[in-house]
């Protein structure tokens, strides 16, 4: 346990090898994790919980890690170096609470070049428990602290009021630390630059929009250079083959290959699973998924979002939300899952309702956008734009309605704000890895079972059934051709090839930006549906949807009759 | 949650310090929940707080206590009373 952002989580990989996501903002972690490590001759169960500055919860993810307190039989308490005034703090509670702690003395290469020493003897004299200084990112130190935890104690304390408590921390601090002075470092300059409203909002709009457009290019590289030609020169010829091993023909042949008209394949319309299924998800979405969580977790591990978060906070609370809700929001263009679970940082319901509803109806995750570039785009960037612009509007609009129309008060912005800190390649790297592998092993069986589904379907004549029943309501108010109702009904399963499945209709440039949008917004996908059920249960759920059918019609509605 | 306008002439509040401005805090005039969370973050009578910046529109100030930095939302950093130096 410890205060937000001190390297629990960074611990917690050290310890057991199971690695977690980990960032440079409080409140990266908000659920628990458990994993196990030898300890001496046996197993010890390690639980990472999330972070908090004191025994008394605000959130949430402060409420998780307390329920924690009383299973475990030793706490590890991850103490920031560079603070220890603060941190300190917390450790009296732990001690007081009267459980067996050791205190991992983090971010203790940071201390030397921000001028500060601490006598480590006299620290342990003090708490009279066990203290080792550790650098978790490289795992210094971790040795000492496996090997310490065992001699875990729990001195006898006295209750102490919080003023007591303070008193007794400062006397504390006033002998273990000592300050010497030093100059600002360009890092220290940078964050105060990046923080006021001028320079600020400046260098914001500067790291969006160069993180989008490297985003974009990265992608589009790896596709263009890497991806295709492997598809192309090595793919194809072996899909070739094999379909005139299964005669060219047939329900096995349309199910695996699909169409193959004229011996060229077709990789996004083909519809078939060795083709249309493998080529969707790793020749279109993995690349865009690759480079928006390289530019993301960059983002992260410098400390820049919090930063963010203060600057936008004035015009998010005239959505009803504060700043914070920036970082589940930005989280949800990956994927709309992690963001709505890393809404677990705000501190109200109803903040935490509003964020969640917006992130599922007016943030694409990243399948989707892939998908929009590469579909829409191929119209004209003019039309992306148009998807997009649609999709801020949209989430401007009704998150001013929801202000309005759900109970309760946003609370203000209280955050602590990280210092930058240059990010190690290797836990950008492994964080990277980490979610790539998350994306491919969740998504690959539900793309393939969806590619799957569609040609059953297709082959007995079901879509044709639903088209015609709900074919009103899609030409009418979307002015969408009716085979497009398929599409909108698969998004439930995946957004991705959803959009794929619009491409082979021959739709006006127009009719594509109005589907996009629709089916952006309308149903979420069956993975952000099973978490809003399990974070807001059955009646937010119902309640969220609700709204997401409504705005997706009105705001597609709007749109064809603007476009057509 | 809204707060009567106050010209509040007689006591400078962490919300109008100037930035780079260094004072004391002398009192948090506010609920206990209040006290509590700015406790926490280490922001309490006595504690010296420099100004980091502060944003448009009454939107968040940031303060600098001891090595962390603390952005605060317009209306409760109006309830923080300093001392300046």
């Amino acid at each position: 346990m410890g205060n937000p952002n001190v390297g629990k989580s960074v611990i917690f990989s050290r310890l057991t090898g199971v690695h977690v996501i980990s960032s440079n903002y409080p409140g990266t972690t908000v659920g628990y994790t458990q994993g196990t490590m030898k300890l001496g001759e046996g197993q010890a169960e390690i639980i990472d919980v999330p972070g908090t500055y004191t025994l008394e919860p605000t959130c949430e993810a402060e409420r998780i890690a307390l329920e924690m307190l009383p299973s475990g039989d030793v706490v590890v308490n991850v103490v920031d170096a560079t603070n220890l005034e603060r941190n300190l703090y917390l450790t009296l509670q732990l001690l007081e609470s009267n459980v067996p702690v050791v205190v991992a003395l983090n971010l203790w290469d940071d201390t030397k070049h921000r001028g500060i020493g601490i006598d480590l003897d006299k620290l342990r004299e003090l708490l009279g428990v066990p203290v080792i200084p550790t650098v978790a990112v490289s795992g210094e130190g971790i040795k000492d602290l496996v090997s310490i935890i065992p001699r875990a104690v729990s001195p006898p304390q006295k209750a102490r009021t919080s003023e007591e408590r303070w008193a007794a921390v400062g006397q504390i601090v006033a002998q273990v630390q000592q300050i010497s002075h030093r100059h600002h470092t360009w890092l220290e300059h940078m964050a105060d630059a990046s923080i006021r409203p001028l320079t600020g909002s400046i260098m914001a709009l500067a790291i969006l929009a160069g993180t989008f457009v490297a985003v974009r290019f990265i992608s589009e590289s790896l596709i263009s250079y890497a991806i295709d030609p492997l598809f192309e020169r090595l793919w194809a010829p072996v899909i070739l083959r094999l379909s005139d091993l299964l005669g060219g023909s047939g329900l096995l042949h349309d199910l695996l290959i699909g169409n193959t008209t004229g011996g060229e394949i077709d990789f996004p319309g083909a519809l078939g699973l060795l083709t249309t299924g493998l080529y969707v998800e790793f020749g279109m979405v993995l690349p865009y998924v690759f480079s928006f969580y390289l530019a993301l977790g960059l983002l992260e591990d410098i400390g820049y979002l919090p930063r963010l978060a203060v600057l936008v906070d004035t015009v998010m609370h005239r959505l009803g939300l504060h700043g914070y809700a920036v970082i589940p929001t930005l989280l949800g263009f990956g994927c709309n899952v992690p963001g709505i679970l890393a809404t677990r940082i705000l501190e109200s319901k109803r903040e935490r309702f509003i964020a969640a509803t917006l992130i599922s109806i007016a943030i694409p995750c990243a399948s989707l956008q892939a998908m929009i570039f590469g579909l829409v785009g191929d119209r004209g960037v003019e039309y992306v734009l148009m998807v997009y612009g649609t999709l801020l509007a949209v989430w401007v609009v009704l998150g001013l309605i929801l202000r309005y129309g759900v109970k309760g008060f946003t609370p203000e912005l209280l955050i602590e704000i990280p210092p930058y800190r240059v990010p190690s390649r290797q836990a950008v790297l492994q964080k990277l890895w980490r979610r790539i592998r998350g994306f491919v092993v969740e998504a690959t069986p539900i793309v393939l079972g969806g590619v799957l589904l569609i040609n059953l379907f297709y082959s007995f004549g079901i879509f044709d059934a639903i088209a015609d029943a709900a074919a009103p309501v899609v030409t009418t108010v979307l002015g969408l051709p009716k085979e497009a109702v398929v599409a909108l009904i698969m998004g439930f399963l995946r957004k991705d090839v959803a959009l794929g499945l619009m491409a082979p209709l021959d739709m006006t440039a127009g009719q594509l930006v109005v589907g996009s949008v629709v089916l952006a917004m309308s149903f979420p996908c069956i993975a952000t549906f099973v978490i809003l059920l399990r974070e807001f249960g059955l009646r937010g759920v119902l309640k969220a949807t609700a709204i997401m059918v409504a705005a997706s019609l009105i705001a597609g509605g709007i749109l064809n009759l603007i476009l057509s | 949650m809204t707060e009567k306008p106050r010209t509040d002439g007689e006591r400078l509040t962490a919300a109008r310090m100037a930035t780079g401005q260094s004072a004391t805090v002398v009192e948090i005039k506010g609920g206990q929940g209040l006290v509590n969370r700015l406790d926490a973050l280490g922001i309490r009578p006595g504690k010296r707080i420099t100004k980091v910046s502060a944003a448009f529109m009454h939107g968040p100030v940031v303060v600098r206590v001891d090595r962390a930095e603390v952005a605060i939302g317009f209306g409760m950093a109006r309830k923080i009373a300093v001392q300046p130096d």
